[in-house]
């Protein structure tokens, strides 16, 4: 937007790059407009989340959480703790992006993955391309992610009981399709397994939703030292 | 109650997008050095991977504060499979759906 973005400057490549992953990346707002309706969220509860929250993992964590009759507290704190990556992107986008005002407001509720993974992907294309990666992925996946998200709640209203369609195997599916793709060391799959076996264990003796936010400090642990 | 619930639903709601909002705004706000320390790194990617883990874990045999074996086993062991196959994101979500809807119908 600084740089002037006019049509014949955006690069081809960047464009069709952004318009792609905004594309197939908004889909994913079914899912999570139907999980919000399944956990017992109202539609506009559901289609606020993705307004103001835009940060999936941490709004599919919230209304699981909340579903499974976990305290607002606890969802916030799962969520919150989701959402410190967007913190660790916005800082590597800040020196690239020189934003201010209204503009940085706006830039900060689009930093996500899929906009800082853009813009960092084009940088064999040069710092304008890379801008114009964050802005259009940015923006492309805010615009679809809403639109899809309504169609999931209005699609799981009309449906009835989450379990005759699905949808109560349909979120932990989410879930697993959101953590599958980052499992890619040993160490990260020991995690996984060391989370699953933790959050199961504590289930039973705490509240709902204190055995998800327990294993943050496994991450802690699992993370505490290099790798040797 | 229906009302302390609604609005329990508000206070989650509001405070994710708060500080969600508020984490995004901090890191275009501060120098990169801060938090860019490699053990602050390492842990922030894994947290994800610990949180979304228990996530698949509690909402899949979760049951208030009992763990079950239901029609969601069945949906979940086809996303694994799907995933295994790589496939896109929305077969997985979908073929759980529809493998758990036919697994309640048909023992339901």
């Amino acid at each position: 937007m600084r740089q002037n973005v006019r049509v014949s400057t955006v690069n081809r490549t960047t464009a069709a790059a952004s318009f792609s992953v905004s594309f197939t990346v908004g889909l994913y707002g079914i899912a999570f407009g139907a999980a919000g309706i399944a956990a017992g969220f109202s539609l506009i509860q559901t289609c606020a989340l993705s307004l103001l929250t835009f940060s999936g993992a941490s709004q599919f964590a919230v209304v699981g959480v909340l579903g499974a009759g976990g305290s607002a507290i606890s969802g916030i704190a799962t969520a919150s703790l989701l959402g410190i990556r967007n913190a660790l992107y916005g800082m590597r986008m800040a020196p690239l992006l020189k934003i201010r005002g209204w503009k940085r407001l706006v830039g900060a509720q689009v930093t996500i993955d899929e906009s800082t993974g853009v813009a960092l992907g084009q940088s064999e294309l040069g710092e304008p391309a890379m801008r114009q990666g964050f802005w259009l992925t940015g923006i492309g996946v805010y615009i679809f992610w809403n639109l899809f998200t309504i169609v999931g709640a209005l699609g799981a209203q009309a449906m009835g009981d989450p379990a005759a369609w699905g949808l109560d195997a349909a979120v932990p599916a989410a879930f697993l399709g959101l953590v599958w793709p980052r499992l890619t060391n040993n160490r990260e799959r020991a995690l996984a397994v060391a989370a699953m076996a933790l959050s199961f264990g504590l289930t039973p003796f705490v509240a709902a939703g204190i055995p998800i936010i327990s294993t943050a400090l496994l991450a802690v642990a699992f993370g505490w030292k290099a790798r040797s | 109650m229906e009302g302390a619930l609604m609005s329990q639903l508000w206070i989650a709601v509001l405070g994710t997008s708060l500080i969600a909002f508020g984490l995004k705004y901090f890191g275009h706000s501060v120098p990169e050095k801060y938090l860019s320390n490699p053990r602050v790194l390492r842990i922030n990617t894994l947290i994800p991977i610990a949180l979304l883990s228990a996530l698949v874990a509690v909402q899949t045999f979760g049951d208030k504060s009992k763990l079950v074996i239901d029609q969601r086993v069945v949906g979940m062991s086809v996303a694994v499979i799907a995933l295994m196959l790589k496939a896109p994101f929305p077969v997985v979500v979908i073929g759980s759906a529809a493998a758990s809807a036919l697994t309640f119908h048909y023992l339901g």
